[in-house]
This record gives structure tokens, sequence and C-alpha cells, in this order.
């Protein structure tokens, strides 16, 4: 009740994981750890879905339906009918 | 001869340095406040940052000013390049998110500002928060530089600079009170007009109370909930904002409570009051998600369907009653 973050769209496979130890560098919520064969996953429920971890995964071993976190911009799309939410837009951006 | 081609090709490197200077403050102060929000734009391209060498290293950033200067004034005495991408003015996190600051226009502008002359190695310093929008292992393959994350802040970069080694403090997003306080401006602006016609109506139609209800709701929602966010109970920032907004409109319905005459009436007011001022006040703090390091999409996208139709019913059932009440006490029904 009162928190709707509890779960989150984050999977990892450590089977495809080479251990580059990029997804613990890029992780601004220490989601990932590094460790001696492959990233630990080891706080999930932190994760924002800000897709750094994917991008940054040279195997794929990471998917996250990631996108901004943000409620205006998720109400104007959804306000407009338009698919695409994301911050930052040319005349009335939300966030700087 | 081959030089003079190089060098013909080359855009111009721009001369940089560390001072913050009264017309930057200036600036920043607009950029907080919303003035001309995509005016505060630093040229794309490449900087000299004091009097860098080929070996110097080179550090990438957004073309929003706040993202330039801050960059610029925590490298103090250190010879480097800076190279500034075309974000349209937006911070990093922010054009990361959109991917402006992204693999494609870094890869873009390593290739026209002739970077592969300037200096005679491959290595690039992107802050972490780019890593949203760019690839490093796909910027390695179609440049050839190797992309490194340094630190969240600015600030930490003296010290990363001399490992290249971030610790795990370095790496975390913090979303501190001054964090936080900087943010205020630019939200408030965007509700000042609003705010300011609805309680013009207000008063004009003689509901002096409601109108300095509707201000207090608003301010609560815009000023008071980004300094209270950590310490208002609850995770959801709906639910946080109703309580902030639910005490606001508990004053307002005791003022109105011991004013009015009528038993009727005032049962009216009450509810009128409880009913318009938590929902304005819980929209504001729902979107102020946006503002934050921390909020998920999927947990946004649930906040948004379990709340806002209740702020929806609230805010449409108490503007209703609104209406009705003051349509009764102008006419003089009761």
């Amino acid at each position: 009740m009162f928190n709707s973050y509890e779960s989150n769209t984050l999977e990892y496979d450590p089977e495809l994981c080479i251990n580059c130890g990029m997804c613990s560098i890029v992780c601004p919520h220490g989601v990932f750890s590094p460790n001696e064969k492959v990233a630990r996953l080891v706080d999930p429920g932190s994760c924002m879905e800000c897709g750094a971890c994917q991008l940054n995964c040279p195997t794929g071993a990471i998917s996250v339906d990631s996108g901004v976190g943000c409620a205006y911009a998720m109400i104007l799309a959804a306000l407009k009918g338009t698919e695409e939410v994301s911050c930052g837009g040319d005349d009335s951006s939300c966030c700087k | 001869m081959s030089d003079i081609i190089t060098l013909s090709t080359r855009s111009e490197i721009r001369p940089a340095n560390s001072d913050i200077t009264f017309e930057d403050h200036m600036d920043h102060i607009k950029a907080r406040w919303g003035v001309n929000r995509s005016s505060h734009r630093v040229e794309p391209g490449l900087y000299a940052l004091g009097s860098p060498a080929p070996d110097s290293q080179v550090l990438v950033t957004a073309n929003y000013t706040l993202s330039f200067d801050k960059l610029r004034s925590s490298l103090k005495g250190i010879d480097c390049y800076i190279l500034v991408l075309d974000t349209r003015g937006i911070n990093v996190w922010c054009a990361a998110g959109k991917g402006t600051f992204g693999t494609g226009e870094l890869v873009h502008r390593i290739k026209t500002t002739g970077l592969y002359d300037v200096v005679n190695h491959r290595i690039l310093i992107l802050p972490q928060l780019g890593a949203t929008g760019v690839a490093a292992h796909e910027v390695k393959q179609q440049s050839g530089f190797k992309v490194e994350y340094g630190p969240v802040r600015a600030e930490d970069l003296p010290e990363y600079l001399k490992t290249h080694k971030a610790d795990p403090e370095m790496r975390e997003v913090h979303f501190t009170l001054p964090d936080r306080f900087v943010l205020i401006p630019v939200d408030f602006v965007k509700v000042l007009l609003p705010m300011i016609l609805a309680a013009f109506l207000l008063l004009l139609v003689g509901e002096s109370l409601m109108a300095a209800g509707i201000v207090s709701a608003v301010l609560a929602g815009a000023v008071l909930f980004p300094i209270l966010l950590p310490w208002l109970p609850t995770t959801d920032f709906s639910s946080k904002g109703f309580i902030l907004g639910g005490l606001v409109a508990l004053i307002f319905a005791a003022f109105s409570f011991f004013g009015q005459a009528s038993g009727w009436l005032r049962a009216g007011w009450v509810l009128i009051y409880m009913l318009v001022l938590p929902p304005i006040t819980a929209y504001l703090a729902l979107n102020f998600t946006g503002s934050t390091t921390f909020t998920s999409v999927t947990g946004v996208r649930r906040e948004i369907f379990t709340y806002v139709p209740v702020m929806g019913y609230m805010f449409g059932s108490g503007v209703l009653l609104l209406i009705i009440l003051t349509l009764i006490t102008i006419f003089g029904g009761l």
C-alpha cells in the first residue's frame, strides 16, 4: 500500500555476463555489484529503470523497460496521444 | 602541407577557463527560474581549458550553461579539453534520457571537431549520468575512442582524475536538501499564473478564504513538498502529497467551520476544503517525480493509474460543490 515502486522491469541473465563491470560503473543506485565471475544483482529494488546498464552491456545480459520516470511527461504524452515520453522538449520542456 | 589540410578541416578550438563571472551567475539564476528556458546554451564543439597538450584528458558535457559551467569550474588548475555535445541546451541527465546526449551525437562531434588530430590518445571521460544515452562499446566501435564514465558529480573530478577510479560514493546519486531546493523555482513559475488566476476569480466572488486555501495548497505542493520529501510518510509521491495537502486543508476547514453561521453550510465548506485542496498538492507532488533521480517509469505509471482518477474525482466534486454553495451564498438562498 502506498508504494508503487516495489517492483520494476529489470531482468538480468548472469549466463550472458562477461564480467566487464560496466553495469556496476554506470548504475547510480548500486543495483549491480562487481564480483569474481559475473556481475551480481545486489539491489534490484533501487532500480529507477534509466536503462544505462542495458545500453552499456555489450552482451545483452540486462533488459529493462527504460524510460523517463516523470509523471508530467507521461500525463502530457497521454493527453496528446503520443507514444513517446521524454523530457526536454524543444519548447515546453519539463526538465532542465 | 598535410598539416594545413588537417587544420583547415578541423573546426576551431575555443578557449575556456574555470572562472564563474557575474554574468554566469545571472545566467544560472535565470535558468533556475525558467527565464528563456531553451536559451541557456553553450556553442557545441571543442574547448581548451587552460593550456592543454596532445596528451591531455578530454571531458565530455552537454551544451547547457549550468552543465558546462559546473564542469569547467570544477576543473580549476587542470589543463584539459572539453567536448561539448549539442543537447539543445538541456542538462546531461535529461538529454541522455532523451538520447540527445547519445552515442550518435558523441561520435558525430568527435568527427566534426577533428579530435583525432588534437589529442594523441583515444580516451574520453563522460559524466556517469550520461550513460543512459551512450553505449560505450558502440562509441569505441564507431570512433575508436574508449569511453570512461567519470563520477556523477563534477566536483569529484579532480579526485577521480588522479586514479581514474571512482569509489562507490562517487557513483551514487544523491537528492539532498540543496539539490531539491534549487529545483523549486522552475516548477513554481509554471504554476504561478494558474494559481493567481484562480485566487483572483475566487476573490471576485468574495471567497477570500478559499483563495488563500488554493494559494496555500499550491505553495505546499510546489515549495514545501520538495523540501519535506524524505520526511513525509509513505513511499508514493501522490500519497505524500495527499498527506501534506490534507494538513493544509484541515487548517482551512477549521477556519471555515468556526466562521460559518449555519451548521448546514459549515459541513458543506469543510467538505469543499477537504475535497479541493489535497488533490492540488498531491498532483504537484506527483509531478515532482520528474525532478528526481530515483523514480522508475513502472512506479510512476502505477502512481498515475492509482491516484490521478482519485485526484480528478475529489477536485471535480469539490469544485462543483463550491460553485453551488457560492451561488447559494450570493443569491441568499439560506
